[in-house]
């Protein structure tokens, strides 16, 4: 409708203002990332203690965790450096606005950083692993919007018609599993038995498909039924400007981790199920961060 | 009182005037703008003519950058008007990519969000916004929605084709323009050719994020 319009009318922006560029860069794409690989974390040592309790020894439950508490610090940390205030963030503490999306995510963030906190402490000190074990049920419920309140951002940000919330809460699921199924994987390497890499291999397999099979829906689909879409997508498609890191992203993420995981599965060779891990935790960069940029490169007025 | 904006497009004829004296009254800083009039050329020479539309804030019912607010900075006052507190506004610039309508910006001085009020501080002493003073054709009509006997109201009566930007949004803005078509009210129905803007080179400003 837009082409056939502009065919019609030859109508041309000939004065503006200058138009501000991407406001959430990469400092934006870091806190998707880390937060995928931080509550991914839990997610996937909640499900081994109930799959092969014996593997998950005391040693790995410390470890997961601070693994975890790391990137969800990282998380935390690119939130802090993105505002163009930062001395002011305790606003979101005395000021909260609890129609935002940011301000519930960050009360639950600070919340479920606080508790890993607690866990980690009580591995250590006292090696309490009944009180982890009970703390970690408690920790992955709060994983689950923890990981789902970025979703709530993007659908709240009314403006970037790409970002529709179902669809952005699946994603956001789906690269805490294959992040942390990954993640999971580098932690535990050789001293997890076939069966359980067999496991976490197999999840981190299935979230790249899902998630591939979302992105390519949303490519091949998304533009026949609203033109913002069509126009914010033209920026991924033929000589779009960020066509080759779309594509990039989406090998390097989704389709070379599965095609690793089931050579894996036929050679049982732990360089290959590395190798798909670390490629999927690499990819999910790129491609958060693609989808994060083209809807802000589409002008509003 | 529900104050509104409406801009008779068949009066504007481009002069800016409105842009300045907004300038000068909210002291808004270089490189920004609360409202600003982009000029659109439609046709083939010789049969061409040039449209002006003044962009600014929208002030929504329904107002997505009041909704995303993390600290409550973006605000509604009695009278409808959306309004900021900067001293609270932790600049997260969930507003600016929530704002459907690209009103708002980072204020490069003081790096909060900043955006039109409508002049709410002229408004609380009894005056009009400094745009509508400055227009020398009464292009801009202001004044309380909520009022049938107000300016805006029998404006709005009077006029079948009364429209606002982007009504699928769901934001049911307050600010209404009569005398529009496609391309003065969808970004999308009009190109924006390098070379061709009075700000070439320089149409995009590291003003934002990290990337």
């Amino acid at each position: 409708m837009v082409h056939e319009s502009i065919a019609a009318t030859h109508a041309v922006v000939t004065l503006d203002v200058a138009l501000p560029d991407v406001f959430w860069g990469w400092y934006v794409t870091m806190n998707m990332w880390a937060k995928s690989i931080g509550t991914g974390l839990v997610f996937m040592l909640f499900l081994l203690l109930r799959k092969n309790p014996n593997e998950v020894d005391s040693g790995l439950r410390t470890k997961t965790m601070i693994v975890s508490f790391v990137f969800m610090n990282i998380f935390l940390l690119f939130t802090w450096l993105d505002l163009h205030q930062m001395w002011r963030m305790w606003h979101i503490f005395f000021y909260p606005h609890w129609t935002s999306a940011i301000t519930v995510g960050a009360w639950m963030a600070t919340l479920f950083v606080g508790l890993e906190f607690l866990m980690i402490v009580i591995m250590i000190k006292n090696n309490g692993t009944a009180a982890f074990d009970k703390l970690l049920f408690w920790v992955t419920l709060l994983a689950i919007p923890v990981t789902l309140y970025t979703a709530g951002i993007m659908a709240e940000a009314t403006a970037r018609e790409l970002w529709q919330m179902p669809t952005e809460a699946v994603q956001m699921i789906l690269a805490a599993t294959l992040s942390g199924s990954a993640a999971m994987i580098l932690i535990g390497g050789s001293k997890f038995s076939d069966e359980t890499k067999a496991f976490l291999g197999n999840i981190l397999g299935l979230s790249a498909l899902m998630a591939f099979i979302i992105y390519m829906s949303e490519y091949i689909f998304g533009a026949m039924k609203a033109e913002e879409v069509a126009a914010i997508l033209s920026y991924v498609k033929g000589d779009g400007e960020y066509s080759t890191m779309f594509w990039i992203g989406q090998w390097v993420a989704y389709l070379l981790p599965m095609l690793l995981v089931a050579l894996y599965r036929v050679s049982k060779s732990n360089a290959l199920l590395s190798l798909a891990a670390i490629l999927a935790i690499v990819g999910l960069w790129v491609v958060k961060h693609v989808w994060l940029v083209i809807p802000q490169l589409l002008p509003l007025s | 009182m529900q104050l509104g904006f409406l801009v008779d497009l068949h009066l504007c004829m481009g002069c800016k005037g409105c842009e300045i004296a907004c300038k000068v009254e909210n002291e808004v800083p270089l490189s920004t703008w609360r409202l600003r009039v982009k000029y659109v050329d439609v046709g083939v020479f010789p049969e061409t003519k040039r449209t002006f539309t003044p962009l600014r804030c929208n002030h929504c019912e329904n107002a997505p950058c009041e909704r995303i607010c993390p600290v409550s900075a973006l605000h509604y006052i009695e009278n409808g008007i959306v309004n900021i507190d900067k001293e609270r506004c932790i600049g997260c610039a969930g507003c600016v990519m929530a704002c459907p309508y690209g009103a708002i910006y980072i204020d490069p001085e003081t790096q909060t969000a900043d955006k039109c009020t409508y002049c709410a501080h002229r408004i609380a002493s009894s005056m009009m916004p400094a745009c509508v003073v400055a227009c020398p054709v009464e292009a801009n009509i202001f004044g309380d929605l909520d009022d049938p006997t107000s300016n805006i109201s029998k404006y709005i009566q009077e006029h079948r084709d009364v429209q606002v930007r982007k009504p699928e949004k769901g934001t049911n803005p307050h600010h209404f323009y009569v005398g529009a078509g496609q391309v003065h009210l969808n970004p999308l129905a009009s190109e924006r050719e390098e070379g061709y803007n009075l700000f070439n080179k320089i149409t995009k400003l590291p003003l934002g994020g990290h990337h």
